[in-house]
């Protein structure tokens, strides 16, 4: 294991805690909404943030009381921080330089660096001059250049515009996958964290609130906020059987569990009818139509009734069903893609 | 005029002409009565470039002395925090508002030959201030530093401290996070306050005539010229205050982005 911490710091009207291992070349993402303590932790395991109690070990070398300039990490910023009056080559250049290297040396290191980046041609180029891709591949280089054993990224891709993100992610990611040290990465940015994680650490309220693989979470969420970013609806209920009993409804469902579970089922797997089905299907209810909204091709509505919920459905059902806000409607959820997991 | 509809406001307009008039009467005063016939003459005569060279080089060495003493001041309030800072603070500022003849008496006392720590210098080392060179550089130091340590002080708090964050992440320590990062950054405030703290010990008059005297060539720098030239040769007290007025302008006319533009 390379790194291992308990990170508690507390504020007036906040509390972070968590506990976080990373492995040698694991990218570990810290997903979380804004204010969920996300940047206060990578701070901390920097040293730009004092803990207020906890430990930061690095490789057996227990570094939370050294101060920034004396832990073996590199830092990406939001908004990557180049020294603006520094050309990218000597924003590379200059953490060698602190760690002792002559300006030969430091050049050198840093050349080799923006040469493996493709950003040799940039090399005099002032940080205001270089696109955000470029600017951020000399942030990446900054921070590799001090050999770091713990990378920290803070929203590296939230400064880029959507067309351009798309590409520096995959590239991002590859580049991570090369680094051989601990890597940490902050985001609230769910594809971004799927794409680049290994392991995903969600944090809500300054505690962990669920933690695994990208699939394994995208597949079973266990907060509305995890649900929401992966799209799903998600209920908390009563297992018993092939049943899980959510307030008055009951939903079928493929896995069988007993006691406290929840039910998680994707909004295309929601059917709506005007009248009730013949048939009767199971998982059928009845609601009210509280709001519609575009979502990619399809149209998402979203149903208040026992139980909130969202369905997505065609233009053209939304025509024929005139759907409309306030319309009385009938709900139908199919058990075969309806799972339900331990909670 | 943007006032045009409804009645003139006299009330504001008289005054108002009468406080331009009453700063630049005086200037344009200054131009007429000028000499120009005999100005290249007079701008040579020994007397006049001696203490034009006595007042470029001491308002040039103070500037560096309000540097080396004052940059690391204005970081000291700017980017810690201890007890007393504020005091401290208002303390440094003392020297803007005082009188400028009380800061030359207050140097007396204590770096006078029978000062505090001027009576030291003398047994210690020989060496005494009042009266030499270096006690004009003195006086001009002690009233012109408070106008660098506040620029320099205002450019550090207005500066970005993530980026001295970033520097410390790659391992650089605060010596050189300020050596590399934190003065890189703020060059413009120190540069505008080098150049107001140059113009305010140039025109030092002051505490410079009560700690140095009046000696020419030693301790006579411009504006002590000009004030001893007005009792003799009123036409060399002209030239000498055209030579400060057109550093003003020069001076003016080079900070006019930083200041005017920030307020027109």
């Amino acid at each position: 294991m390379t790194l291992s911490a308990r990170i508690v710091v507390q504020r007036p009207s906040f509390r972070l805690d968590l506990d976080l291992t990373v492995g040698r070349g694991e990218v570990v993402t810290l997903l979380g909404p804004n204010g969920a303590g996300k940047t206060t932790a990578l701070r901390a395991l920097a040293g730009l943030t004092p803990l207020t109690e906890g430990w930061i070990d690095l490789d057996g070398d227990r570094i939370e009381r050294r101060p920034a300039e004396r832990r073996p990490i590199g830092v990406v910023f939001q908004d990557y921080l180049l020294f603006p009056h520094l050309s990218a080559l000597d924003n590379v250049a200059f953490g060698p330089r602190c760690h002792g290297a002559s300006k030969a040396e430091a050049r050198l290191k840093a050349r080799e660096l923006l040469d493996r980046m493709g950003l040799s041609e940039f090399s005099s180029v002032r940080p205001r001059r270089l696109s955000g891709g470029q600017a951020q591949r000399v942030a990446l280089a900054r921070a590799l250049a001090v050999e770091p054993r713990l990378l920290l990224l803070d929203e590296p891709l939230a400064a880029l515009d959507a067309h351009t993100r798309l590409e520096i992610r995959s590239e991002l990611r590859r580049r991570l996958t090369g680094f051989d040290g601990a890597t940490v990465l902050v985001t609230h940015d769910p594809l971004d964290a799927m794409v680049l994680a290994d392991r995903l650490v969600v944090i809500e309220n300054g505690t962990v609130v669920q933690e695994g693989s990208p699939a394994e979470i995208a597949r079973r969420p266990r907060t509305d906020y995890v649900a929401r970013l992966v799209g799903l609806n998600l209920y908390r209920g009563e297992g018993d059987g092939d049943r899980v009993r959510v307030g008055d409804l009951a939903f079928t469902t493929e896995e069988h569990v007993t006691g406290p579970a929840f039910v998680a089922f994707p909004p295309r797997a929601v059917a709506l009818y005007r009248a009730r089905p013949d048939g009767s299907p199971r998982n059928l209810w009845e609601g009210r139509i509280d709001g519609i909204e575009r979502h990619g091709d399809n149209i998402r509505v979203h149903i208040d009734g026992p139980v909130a919920v969202a369905a997505d459905v065609t233009p053209a059902a939304v025509a024929e069903l005139d759907l409309t806000p306030g319309r009385e409607i009938w709900v139908a959820v199919k058990a075969t893609e309806t799972h339900a997991y331990p909670a | 005029m943007k006032l045009s509809r409804g009645r003139v406001p006299w009330l504001l307009v008289v005054p108002a002409v009468v406080g331009m008039a009453f700063l630049v009467l005086p200037l344009a005063g200054l131009l007429i009565r000028a000499p120009w016939s005999t100005l290249p003459q007079r701008l040579s005569e020994p007397q006049v470039l001696e203490a034009l060279r006595l007042s470029l080089v001491t308002a040039s060495i103070a500037t560096v002395v309000c540097l080396v003493l004052g940059v690391p001041l204005a970081w000291l309030l700017a980017r810690t925090d201890f007890p007393g800072r504020r005091l401290l603070r208002a303390l440094v500022t003392v020297p803007l508002v005082l009188p400028p003849v009380v800061g030359g008496v207050a140097l007396l006392l204590v770096l006078g030959r029978r000062g505090l720590v001027g009576q030291w210098l003398e047994s210690a080392f020989g060496f005494s201030l009042p009266f030499t060179t270096a006690g004009v550089v003195v006086a001009e130091a002690f009233v012109a530093m408070p106008f660098l340590v506040i620029a320099v002080e205002g450019a550090l708090r207005a500066a970005d401290l993530r980026y001295e964050e970033a520097a410390a992440t790659l391992g650089a320590s605060r010596f050189t996070v300020f050596r590399r990062v934190t003065l890189p950054l703020v060059a413009p405030g120190v540069l505008a306050g080098a150049v107001l703290c140059w113009a305010r010990a140039l025109g030092e008059f002051g505490a410079t005539i009560t700690f140095a005297g009046n000696f020419p060539g030693r301790t006579q720098t411009m504006p002590l010229a000009v004030y001893l030239a007005l009792e003799t040769e009123p036409e060399a007290a002209i030239v000498l205050s055209l030579v400060l007025l057109a550093v003003s302008v020069v001076i003016l006319v080079g900070l006019r982005d930083r200041w005017l533009g920030a307020a027109a």
